[in-house]
This record gives C-alpha cells, structure tokens and sequence, in this order.
C-alpha cells in the first residue's frame, strides 16, 4: 500500500471531524471520496497533505509514518491539487507551472528539462501555447487547469510511487474540461500514480472510480467499488436526498439519478456533523 | 535587465558625485579616482574638488545607493511575504520605532553623547518594535501574517502618538531636528554612516536572492509552498529578520525616507513580471538609482540649502503611483 489510514480520528473543541477513518490507496488506483458539505472530506484531505497534525491514529506514506518524511522529499513524491488558488501576480502561465519544480531544483537553476517538462504538463490540460500568456487574464477553469499541470510538473522525473491529492478539481470546469481531467487522472493512475480525489458529482465518480470512500459525520459509512457503495441506501444516508440508481446505459458503472424531495420524506438539517 | 540597469546605475552614480556647489565633471571624478589608485590621471583636477568628493560626496553617494538597494528589496520581500502589491517594509514597525526612538534621544537631550547617539538609538528601536510585533505574530507557534499586520498596525500607531508626544514636548530646535529625521536626509553621511549601515544591509542583499524560490511559491499561499516542499514557518522568519536588519540599518542612518520600497518593486513588476528571481535583484539596482538621483535634486534644488529626501521621494513617487493606479487594467500590475 502506498497510503494507509488507520484509525485516524480528529477532535476541534469537543465536535469529532473525524472518527476511526480507515482506508488504503494502492499505486494505480484512483479514490474518489465523497460526502456532503462537512462531512470531513476537507479533514480528511487536510491530514493526508499534512496541513493538519495527526493527533489520533496513524497515516503511513509509502510505508512510513506521514510526519516522518523529509518537506522537500517528500515534494518530489506527493502533489496537492487545492480546490481554489489565489494567485494575484501577473506571471505568465509557464512560471506558474515552473513553482512544479522547485522541489527538484538545486538552488535557482532551471533547466532545458524543466522547461520541456512545463510544456509538456500544459499540454496534457489541454493548455499548450498558453506559455506567455499572463495568468490572470485566464478564465477560472484556465487557471485551475495551470495549477493542475503545476501539480503533474511536480511529480514528473521522480522515481518510485507518485501520490497526487485533487480537492473538487472539477469545481470550476466545464463538462468536457471534468471529464477532460478526470479522463487524465485515469491515464495517470494507468502509469502508477496513486490518485485520492475529492469529488461532488457523484456520476463523474461512479465514472472514473476505482473505489470511492463515502464519508458521512466524520465516519467511513461506505467504502468500495462504485457499484458496491454508489446505491440508493448509502447515498440517501450520506447526502439526505432521494435517488435511483440505474445501470449506465453505456458505460459500465451505476448511474445515479436525484429524485425531486417530497413532503413524505423528512430530511435531517442539512449541516450535521 | 542588466544591460539597461547596470549602466544607469553606475550613470546616476557618476552624475550624482560631481553635482553640487563644488562642480566636478566625470572625466574628473574619473581621474580623481584612477589617482586614487596611483594611476595617471585623464584630465586635470583641484585639490578642492579630490577633497569635496573624497570626503562628502563619495560616502553621501554610496550610502544613498545601499540604503536605496535595501529599502527596494526589503519592499520587494514584504510584498510577497503579504501577496499584496501594497505592503511596505513599515508594516514591521521599523520605521515607526525608529522615529519614536530618535524623538526621544533628542528631546531627552541624549544626542549630547556623541553624534552616533541617534542612529544606535533609532537602529535599537526599530529592532525593538519589530521584535514585539513578531512575539505577537508567532504567540501561537505559527507565524501568523495576518496577525503580524494587524499588530504592526497598532505598534505603528503606538509609535506615532509616542512620537507626537515627543514632538509636543520638545523646544523649537529639537522639533526642527526631529520633523527633518522623519523626512529622512542623507546629509549626515560620512564614511563612519556607510561602514556601520554596510553589514547589514549587505546581509539583506546578499540573502533574499536565495529566498526567491520560496517568495515565488508563496505568491501562491503559505499551504501551496508547503506542498512544495518549502519550509514556510522558517522562511517567513528569515524573511522578516532580513528586511528589519535592512530597513533598520537605512532608516539609521538616512531618517525615514518614504515610497522608495514601495513603488521600485511596483515599477520592476510593471515592467519585468512578478519573478522574485528577477524582481530582487532589478529592485535593488533600480532603488539604488532612484535614491541616489532624488538626493542629487534634494541637494540642489534649493541650494545652497537642502530639502529633506522624504519630501522628494514623496512627491516622485506618490504622483507616480496614482499615475499607475489609473493606467492599471485590473490586470497590469
């Protein structure tokens, strides 16, 4: 196991974030976790890039603990894409993907590799020629394809397992950019690169899922192949919201289709937990 | 860059060191030095003209271009350290504590100990509120930037009523000396000035270009540089030391002397982008310039008088900056 969770639990002023989470991801494999707002998704997430300390439990990285790997080690080997990034420099767009590289970098010296690497990224988002192009003049979805190629020119060159961590990254992006990205974090778990990716369009992640994780007031209330966890308990359970779920006409994952709320099903408040 | 910088530099340089009541060509300032050297000279020169720029306008000069170089790096940093174009190295309560502390030397009589009373005491202020507002700042354990401001805040104005009292309390002459130290003057530079800003302004900018890297990445937010590998609590440590050695260190020896920090980087951004690899450098060659250049006009604009250098800066910079604030396309900065 490249990621292992264990027992992992996470307590701010008496209300549990998260209790006894236990998961793994395998090289290859592409998590998908899922749940409503609050339910620890974010915590979650937070624990696993280190921006939270472990404080119950244990998360082994590549078979040692989290805490004990080197920050710019550990750079090279673990890429975090954020949901939203606030970058109000006028770089141009390759100097942004570049930031990628300085944890490969000795001193400031960036080479002919780097650059090509940064072409390369751009071009895998569906960004090639946007190499001058000043940052801030990109749409939202632009921008989070720049940090998305950033996060892929991190883990490129390194040697051994590859860990890539995306927070909603299809929240601003258009239909076929989601499945544009999606389809590439596929062909990157192809080449070995253990993907756990926070999604809210339950359809994309029945889609692209190897395993989904279904987190609900900070517990693990189901965890499997979409077929196994993508049913109409589960998700009722999880989201407080009627669906069915159909097979895919076309595709060989369930299909989840919302139903309109009524009167005779009593919903618990939305921000529980 | 260089090829545009460097020569206007060494330009200003050149220019600066002969204008004043004792006019000195450059084919004399360059013969003056080469004599210097024990080499023959080009051109012909009096030995008033070796003694003006020997002993006055050689250390005014190259003081104004370290103090110059520091405070443009120095706002470089803190701009990025912020990811705000409109941070200035006074967020740290250099300055402010600077002031307070020469208001209180003077009016405290205290400048009788010897004529480097008010730059130790103006150096130890600086560093003293720097240190509160970064006590402040890391009370948690993490350095929090967002407190830091709102401190730096406060203390700046803690200092100012502090410094108004001073100025309140203080006779016509002391008031006099006071309001010109917080316009800010190189007029008090000697080689002795020079030798005890060096250090440390040197250590400033010799040190932020190795931080680049890290400010790049922290254009993006302290947890994105963290991914990165970048060790964010201590770079921002480090980062806060260097500018308050730097800014201390000036502010010292040449008063407070305004926008230079803030507008350099600004123009650098403008015209060569956002990279701290490029930007730290160009800064620090084209603060060195400006200030240089506005104590040149300073010298002579009134002479045989001298305006207060902060009045020049203030009034280059501020109509520039507006200037800049109207052409900006919400983009351009």
């Amino acid at each position: 196991m490249m990621l292992s969770v264990r027992d992992l639990s996470f307590t701010v002023q008496g209300r549990h974030l998260l209790a006894q989470i236990r998961m793994d991801l395998a090289p290859g494999e592409l998590l998908v976790v899922v749940g409503r707002n609050g339910a620890g998704k974010s915590t979650l997430l937070k624990h696993l890039t280190r921006d939270l300390p472990v404080t119950s439990g244990e998360i082994q990285l590549y078979g040692q603990p989290l805490e004990s790997h080197k920050p710019k080690d550990l750079a090279r080997k673990r890429a975090v894409l954020p949901q939203h990034t606030q970058l109000d420099f006028a770089y141009a767009v390759q100097e942004v993907v570049m930031l990628g590289r300085i944890p490969h970098q000795r001193r400031h010296a960036e080479t002919a590799d780097d650059r090509l690497i940064v072409s390369a990224c751009l071009a895998r988002v569906g960004l090639a020629g946007y190499e001058e192009r000043n940052y801030l003049t990109l749409s939202g979805g632009e921008q989070q394809r720049v940090h998305l190629a950033r996060a892929l020119a991190q883990l490129e060159g390194t040697e051994g397992d590859r860990l890539l961590l995306l927070d909603e990254p299809t929240s601003s992006l258009d239909l076929a950019h989601q499945h544009q990205i999606l389809t590439l974090a596929r062909e990157l778990a192809s080449q070995g690169v253990g993907i756990l990716a926070i999604l809210h369009d339950l359809n994309l992640a029945a889609q692209y899922a190897d395993r989904i994780l279904v987190l609900a007031g900070g517990k693990v209330l189901a965890y499997g192949t979409p077929f196994e966890v993508l049913t109409a308990e589960v998700i009722d359970a999880a989201f407080g919201h009627p669906v069915v779920v159909l097979p895919h006409p076309q595709a060989n994952c369930p299909l989840i289709v919302s139903l309109p709320e009524t009167a005779a099903t009593p919903r618990e408040p939305l921000l529980a937990g | 860059m260089l090829l545009v910088l460097v020569p206007l530099l060494v330009a200003t340089l050149l220019v600066a060191v002969g204008v004043g009541a004792v006019g000195i060509s450059i084919p004399q300032v360059l013969s003056i030095l080469l004599a210097k050297l024990g080499m023959t000279p080009l051109v012909e020169f009096s030995p008033q003209q070796q003694g003006v720029l020997e002993a006055i306008r050689l250390p005014r000069v190259l003081l104004g271009a370290l103090v110059g170089a520091g405070l443009a790096v120095s706002g470089a940093a803190m701009q990025g350290l912020f990811r705000n174009p409109l941070a200035d190295p006074g967020l740290l309560g250099v300055s402010s504590g600077a002031a307070l502390a020469a208001a209180l030397t003077v009016v405290l009589g205290l400048e009788a100990l010897g004529f480097y009373a008010l730059p130790i005491a103006a150096f130890l202020g600086s560093i003293v509120t720097t240190v509160m507002i970064y006590a402040i700042a890391g009370k948690s354990g993490r350095f929090d930037v967002s407190t830091m401001l709102l401190a730096g805040i406060a203390i700046n104005a803690l200092c100012g009523a502090g410094t108004g009292l001073c100025a309140y309390m203080a006779t016509n002459e002391q008031l006099r000396t006071i309001t010109f130290w917080q316009l800010g003057s190189l007029g008090g530079a000697t080689w002795d000035s020079l030798w005890m800003a060096l250090p440390f302004i040197l250590v400033t900018l010799v040190a932020l270009p190795f931080l680049a890297n890290a400010l790049n990445a922290l254009l993006l937010g302290e947890a994105n540089a963290r991914h990165l590998g970048i060790p964010v609590e201590m770079v921002k440590w480090v980062i806060v030391t260097l500018v308050a050695l730097g800014v201390g260190a000036g502010v010292a020896v040449s008063g407070m002397i305004g926008f230079v920090g803030l507008v350099v980087p600004h123009l650098i951004r403008l015209w060569l982008g956002p990279n701290h690899r490029v930007l730290i450098g160009a800064s620090a060659l084209l603060g060195a310039a400006l200030l240089v250049a506005a104590d040149t006009i300073s010298r002579v604009i009134v002479a045989p008088s001298e305006l207060p250098i902060g009045i020049v800066t203030a009034f280059m910079g501020a109509p520039f900056f507006l200037f800049l604030l109207l052409g900006k396309r919400g983009v351009a900065r």
